[in-house]
């Protein structure tokens, strides 16, 4: 156990190793970043003065032990755009990504889990068949497509719920909520139902060919063999089987709903982060890009890591050694 | 009064041109603390049988006539939750594969409890000791302990006992166990046996035994129906039946299954199963291509493969560092030579090494220690692959399973010509198709099959192919790795004729590798017995099955079902001239 | 053509004819619906400079006398502009036209070159297992944790700061090719690899190896044929996810150029006029791509379950 959990530990310090790699290239070998704080008129031993109190002239290597060093403590300098220390730009935007972020996977897997098993023991239903074609329809339809259908039909037409923003939020210095407010919520439903709809049919579809597959194994029909009744056989034993490959997938699906939040937030002109990195993106902005990067790494690393824990406690092949 | 009776069964899978039917105009009657097997081969609805009467059918399948009746209580076509009711509680059913068949992510004692408590109103204490209890009888040892671990904590055989108690939680009057020993060893399959025939006399349970395996039915079996092709064909008392069968599908049956007690020079009477055994032309060596450029002389000392002091070893854990890897040693320091001509067996268990060896000499496996010598060259020593090609065009491969050795992409020509090619063995394409037809018809499947995929022949005809491949690299040294175990026992037989023709007239030496001993007898000069690695004992064929030696040989003589009874009148008088001559 | 081959083409025909998937594919009417919707998109978007009523490109045969038409089933419609025209006067449904043609060329190429770059990775880490391996697995597994438009997104951003900005727009859609593609590789090399661990291990390649052939052609006759079942099935829900991916970063202003419109960009740029009551020039490109990537969503899962006897 303790030696799975070290050498998870390892892998994702190479990972977060590999991504402050590829954030310092993107740093150093990206546009100049002396260019982008200085005017044109300033002159060439100006700037070599700032370069040198960048410690841009420095080797390779210490400039990236700095770096890592200041990435570590969440540093990243500048914003070349905004003028300000990026830590401060992204602590501003954090919380409105993760609330969204955490509606829409409440979202996902309360409604997709259960359309899920539903449609896997009842196959050829009518309601199977709606549910599988809802589940088409959410897969094709392109996240901002959803997002400017739900504005036209319900902002612009019913005039029901806002386009933008976050309603009224609650600040308390280090984290501002909007989920106090009735504005707030009446906000956040439409970005959070465009954010997760389409996690939620791949959760759906998911559970329902895994739940198929267990189904037909030779266990099932040993249990079926036996008698049990077909709720210990469905709830029991297939739908803690379908389990193990539903929560890796899950897990991974609700991490990228963090990164999927920036085509949200810029249909609904939501402020958070997502929105940040997509301007820093068009301007070529790349404390704030490397910034982002490194913190998406960390999001999904420690996602991985309590994905790979949870797996240990549902499947006993891995916990228990066979000994016979 | 009798506990089931099945009266004029007719069970069909409606498909999307036509209704297939899997067995038609079945009767059967047990009694209880009777074993009752069904024997056939794959496909001849045997299991279906078995599957109808616990109403598992796989779907669309449907029971269209006829009445199955339990204790004289119909019980076809029964609503779902009264047949729920019976299952488990009334019959109890084993399956083919332990492994596959417990819910990995539950205890033993969870799996017990729940059934345990499905049928019989007992509280999870009771239901708990009462699990102990069952394990106990199925022969697991400490079942305390172990009724709180994973079923992957079990071995195979362990495993099945695990299967049979949950088969008896509800105390069921009926089991239907179908191929119950199949997937394991033939030691642990002896124990199965034994455990299942004396739960049935214990608790007076009826039995039907599924199974494609005459030395099954002949253990244990009370009375036994022969199916063929969805029909029974013949049935009676086990022991009438096997001396004095009357259909001739049992006659050919029973004659093609290998004898133990006697080397005959051919399998007689095989043909009722797939029609007649294809004819085939024989070869002569002195014109045919096969002929050609043979150099057969250099052997060192009348031996043509030497292997000394072999060990292979496989890295089960991998570390960082190589020398800390974990590794397993399949071939622990083998050494036996094979003599230019004979045919070399190598029998064992499964993981006893045997195959490994085989895929060593063939070069599949570097050895982690000692030589190989192939036909006065060394090929442990030889590194650079070029150097390799003249030993590997004289030696080739049979492989085990006839439906993963055909790549199901390439026509039946480019499959038999690809080693012809490669080695430049013809000059010219027409050449090359005329001598791959030649060899598909000296084979028994006829010139037209280069044109065709290997998905369009059975099992058998598969691996007449392989061995048209093996045979076209002109090969005189050819590697038998299982090359029956994955057929029905007739065609096993018209593919061992085959191989021992093509010897005869090729004069090929042989190592033939195989976990049946009765196959052994018929197929070869001389034996190596192998167990965990290691050879236990070599000595002529004869010799072996007679005066076994080791300890370990007579244990594996002594597991082989006992077919003494199986009538040998079928045999044709010149069969009985051949199996003289040979001795 | 000889006799002999029309035989065996006649023979083929007939055997297709047969064949179960054309048994399924005749026996789902959504099927043959979306077939036929794919078919027709895919021809009016490859032949629209033929095909189109207007020439959208062509700045000179634009008036912005026509801006702001709307379809031609309401009031103030022209029956020139049958699905009405843009601020700049552009006929939309030509529009239309001319965008799902960049659409669908981004959307094969990427899948064609992810298809390249993942099969021939996943043969190499399947058969040559070892280092090479864990290497090129590991590098799968670090980018399968990030989604696929994060990752378009990071490689745009990079050419995008390489580039100068009229390079950039110039060398758009096949930036946007190179970064669609390069962040669906991973699928294909693992399923590739899992399939050529199963095969690599079968016998039919063991008694390739026995007769001595050397592994680049064990790979490419055995093994390849042998592995490529799925792939027909991922690329065609990759052709979707690519379309949406491409339409994606169009929308948010970081693909295709509005010079070079695609289906994206049109919705970009109509995404502007929703408010103000002209909803048609961003409603009618988002349903043309709606009904595109759902007819290719379709297909493709009809593909699977059509190849997969075992999921039906």
């Amino acid at each position: 156990m303790i030696g799975f959990i070290f050498k998870r530990f390892i892998q994702s310090f190479i990972v977060m190793f590999l991504v402050a790699l590829l954030a310092f290239t993107m740093f150093n070998f990206l546009g100049d970043p002396v260019n982008q704080m200085v005017g044109i008129d300033t002159t060439a031993a100006d700037r070599e003065a700032l370069r040198d109190r960048l410690g841009l002239n420095d080797p390779l290597l210490v400039q990236f032990g700095r770096f890592v060093s200041n990435a570590v403590q969440f540093e990243f300098g500048q914003s070349y755009q905004h003028k300000r220390a990026v830590s401060g730009l992204i602590l501003d935007r954090l919380p409105a990504t993760l609330e969204l972020s955490m509606i829409a996977a409440i979202f996902t897997l309360v409604v997709g889990v259960p359309m899920g098993v539903y449609t896997g023991l009842h196959r050829d239903s009518l309601l199977s068949k709606i549910f599988m074609t809802i589940s088409l329809v959410g897969v094709s339809l392109p996240t901002f497509l959803i997002g400017i259908l739900l504005i036209f039909v319900f902002s612009v037409q019913l005039q029901w719920l806002p386009s933008f923003g976050r309603g009224e939020v609650i600040d308390f210095g280090f984290w501002s909520t909007g989920l106090l407010t009735a504005t707030g919520w009446k906000a956040i439903i439409m970005p959070a139902v465009t954010l997760g709809l389409f996690q939620m049919t791949l959760i759906m579809r998911l559970v329902r060919s895994e739940m198929l597959e267990v189904l037909r194994s030779d266990y099932i029909k040993f249990a079926r063999a036996r008698g049990l009744a077909s709720r210990a056989i469905n709830f029991g034993h297939a739908l803690k089987n379908t389990l193990v490959p539903v929560i890796t997938i899950a897990g991974l699906q609700l991490g990228s709903l963090i990164a999927f939040a920036i085509i949200t937030e810029t249909v609904f002109q939501w402020p958070g982060m997502g929105l940040l990195f997509l301007q820093a993106i068009q301007v070529v902005d790349i404390p704030i890009m490397a910034a982002y990067l490194m913190l998406i790494a960390f999001f999904f690393v420690m996602i991985n890591m309590i994905v790979d824990l949870l797996y240990y406690v549902v499947d006993p092949r891995l916990r228990v050694d066979a000994t016979s | 009064m009798t506990l089931l009776k099945i009266d004029d069964l007719k069970v069909e899978f409606p498909g999307r041109h036509d209704t297939f039917v899997a067995v038609e105009n079945i009767q059967l009657e047990l009694e209880p603390g009777q074993i009752y097997g069904l024997v056939g081969e794959s496909g001849a609805g045997k299991s279906t049988i078995g599957n109808a009467v616990i109403d598992l059918l796989e779907p669309p399948g449907r029971v269209a006539a006829g009445h199955i009746a339990l204790d004289g209580t119909a019980i076809e076509n029964l609503p779902y939750e009264k047949m729920r009711s019976i299952r488990g509680r009334r019959i109890g059913m084993i399956f083919q594969d332990p492994l596959t068949s417990l819910n990995p992510l539950y205890t033993v004692e969870y799996q017990l409890v729940e059934t345990i408590q499905t049928h019989l109103k007992l509280s999870e204490v009771e239901a708990a000791a009462r699990a102990i209890e069952l394990l106990d009888q199925v022969g697991i040892p400490e079942p305390e302990v172990r009724v709180k671990h994973y079923p992957h904590q079990f071995s195979g055989g362990m495993r099945q006992r695990v299967v049979i108690a949950l088969a008896l939680c509800g105390e069921p009057e009926l089991i239907i166990a179908d191929e119950p020993t199949t997937a394991l060893d033939v030691s642990i399959q002896a124990q199965i046996l034994d455990l299942i025939r004396s739960l049935c006399k214990q608790r007076q349970v009826g039995m039907v035994i599924i199974t494609h395996d005459m030395g099954v039915i002949a253990d244990i079996t009370d009375n036994v129906a022969v199916m063929y092709h969805g029909k029974i064909v013949e049935k009676g008392p086990t022991a009438k039946i096997l001396s004095t069968p009357e259909h001739p599908y049992t006659k050919s049956l029973i004659s093609a299954v290998p004898r133990a007690d006697l080397r005959l020079n051919r399998f007689p009477m095989v043909d009722y199963i797939e029609g007649p055994e294809p004819t085939r032309s024989s070869f002569d060596v002195s014109t045919h291509w096969l002929g050609k450029a043979r150099d057969f002389s250099a052997s060192d000392g009348g031996a043509l493969v030497r292997v000394e002091s072999l060990s292979i070893k496989f890295v089960t854990q991998r570390s960082i560092l190589p020398s800390r890897n974990k590794l397993f040693t399949a071939v622990d320091n083998v050494s036996f030579e094979i003599r230019d001509g004979e045919t070399f067996g190598l029998v064992g268990e499964s993981g006893s090494g045997k195959s490994t060896i085989a895929r060593s000499i063939a070069g599949l496996y570097r050895p982690a220690s000692g030589s190989i010598h192939f036909a006065g060259g060394n090929l442990t020593a030889i590194k650079d692959e070029k150097q390799l090609r003249p030993y590997r065009q004289q030696m080739q491969m049979i492989f085990q399973d006839p439906f993963s050795s055909l790549n199901s992409r390439m026509r039946v020509l480019d499959i038999v010509a690809e080693p012809i090619r490669f080695h430049k063995l013809a000059s010219s394409r027409a050449e090359v198709v005329e001598i791959v037809e030649d060899l598909l018809e000296h084979v028994g499947l006829g010139r037209a099959a280069a044109k065709r995929f290997p998905h369009e022949f059975s099992g058998g005809q598969r691996q007449r192919i392989s061995i048209a491949r093996a045979l076209a690299t002109r090969p005189r040294f050819l590697i038998c790795d299982e090359p029956t175990s994955a057929l029905d026992v007739s065609i096993q037989a018209q593919i061992l004729n085959l191989l021992k023709d093509l010897q005869d007239e090729l004069g090929l030496t042989m190592l033939f590798i195989s976990h049946d001993l009765p196959v052994i007898r018929q197929m070869c000069d001389r034996v190596a017995v192998m167990r965990h690695g290691k050879i236990c004992e070599i000595a002529e064929t004869e010799q072996l099955f007679e005066e076994p030696g080791h300890e370990y040989t007579r244990h594996l003589l002594d597991l082989m079902p006992k077919l003494e009874n199986l009538s040998r009148e079928g045999l044709d008088v010149a069969d009985e001239d051949a199996a003289r001559q040979s001795q | 053509m000889s006799i002999s081959t029309t035989a065996r083409a006649v023979d083929l025909l007939q055997r297709a004819a047969n064949s179960d998937l054309y048994y399924s594919f005749r026996s789902s009417k959504m099927v043959m619906v979306a077939a036929l919707v794919s078919f027709i998109m895919i021809v009016g978007a490859a032949f629209s400079p033929i095909l189109a009523p207007h020439n959208t490109l062509d700045l000179a045969s634009i008036s912005l006398i026509d801006s702001l038409t709307p379809p031609v089933w309401m009031e103030d419609g022209d029956s020139r502009f049958l699905l009405g025209t843009d601020d700049q006067g552009r006929d939309m449904l030509s529009a239309i036209m001319h965008g799902a043609r960049v659409s669908l060329f981004v959307g094969f190429a990427s899948v064609i070159f992810a298809m390249v770059l993942g099969v021939s990775l996943g043969l190499i880490s399947g058969y040559a297992g070892g280092f090479l391996d864990s290497f090129i697995m590991r590098a799968a597994e670090i980018q399968l944790s990030f989604p696929a438009i994060l990752i378009a997104l990071l490689i745009d951003g990079i050419f995008r700061g390489a580039l100068d900005p009229k390079t950039h727009d110039e060398l758009a859609v096949y930036v946007m090719i190179l970064a669609i593609g390069l962040s669906f590789w991973v699928q294909y090399a693992r399923t590739v690899r899992s399939s050529t661990l199963v095969e690599k291990s079968k016998e039919y390649v063991e008694a390739a190896r026995v007769t001595g052939l050397p592994p680049f052609l064990i790979v490419f006759r055995h093994i390849l044929p042998n592995v490529t079942g799925p792939l027909l099935v991922i690329a065609t829900i990759n052709l979707a996810l690519a379309i949406i991916t491409e339409a994606t970063l169009s929308f948010l202003g970081v693909g295709v150029p509005p010079t070079e419109p695609s289906l994206g960009t049109l919705i970009r740029v109509g995404n502007d006029f929703l408010f103000s009551g002209e909803w048609w020039i961003t409603i009618f490109p988002g349903i043309a791509l709606a009904v595109l990537v759902l007819a290719v969503n379709l297909l493709g899962d009809w593909l699977r379950d059509a190849l997969n006897p075992k999921l039906r």
